[in-house]
């Protein structure tokens, strides 16, 4: 079993990654894919660039998951997160959780990358077609976050 | 008291003033001070809240005391995902 959260300036393999997932006692599996797509508040986005703070990314990932675990009964529960310049289509996040019913990894999963978008120290920088770029503020993103994890 | 603090910037901070750390020497008690009297080089005019500050690597809150030879960490608001 690999880290349950983990960046990466490859391409991410969600086939690949869910097979770590697979255990005995699961009969559900959950997975998020979150791709790269080529509009943003009306600007047509060309490709995005993606930076993190790796050490802190990787604790607070940690923090995630384990909060997760802690709330669903879970039996894995894995995020990658890319980071470096993606283009149109490609991969950009990816969680994944197996647990004994599809109710916890269906709320296990959408607790997770909800979590990682508003708590990881990771930036993105849109490229537009124009030329011109600009980097993403994401203060939306909280609102879709659990209310309940914000006193965490 | 005057402090020696290293600052780090990152994405839109970094690129704003036009370097990735640096060592200064301010009067700070806590995280939201050192903040405040480095917004000449990230520039921000976001709200507090919507930024995030670590100290020596773990996150903080803004009202954490900083001490001499501490690094404060400066994250612009983040957009994992």
């Amino acid at each position: 079993m690999g880290d349950v959260i983990r960046l990466t300036d490859k391409p991410i393999e969600p086939d690949a990654l869910r097979q770590e997932l697979f255990d005995p006692a699961a009969g559900a599996y959950a997975g998020f894919e979150g791709w790269i797509r080529n509009e943003n508040e009306g600007l047509a986005v060309e490709r995005l660039e993606y930076e993190a703070y790796v050490p802190l990314a990787i604790s607070e990932g940690e923090k995630v998951i384990a909060e997760a675990r802690a709330r669903f009964p879970l039996l894995h529960a894995h995020c990658v997160h890319r980071t470096g310049m993606l283009e149109i289509g490609e991969c950009a996040v990816w969680v994944g959780v197996s647990s004994a019913h599809r109710e916890e990894a269906f709320q296990a999963c959408r607790y997770i990358i909800d979590q990682v978008k508003v708590r990881l120290p990771i930036w993105k920088k849109e490229h537009y077609t124009d030329g011109n770029s600009g980097w993403v503020n994401c203060e939306r993103c909280a609102e879709h976050a659990h209310p309940e994890a914000a006193s965490l | 008291m005057s402090k020696s603090i290293t600052v780090r910037y990152f994405a839109i901070f970094r690129e704003r003033a036009g370097l990735d750390k640096e060592t200064v020497s301010i009067d700070a008690e806590t995280a939201a001070d050192v903040f405040e009297q480095t917004k000449n080089r990230h520039g921000s005019s976001e709200p507090l809240g919507h930024c995030k500050v670590a100290i020596n690597d773990v996150m903080a809150d803004w009202s954490s005391v900083v001490d001499d030879g501490d690094t404060v960490l400066l994250f612009p608001p983040v957009a994992g995902g």
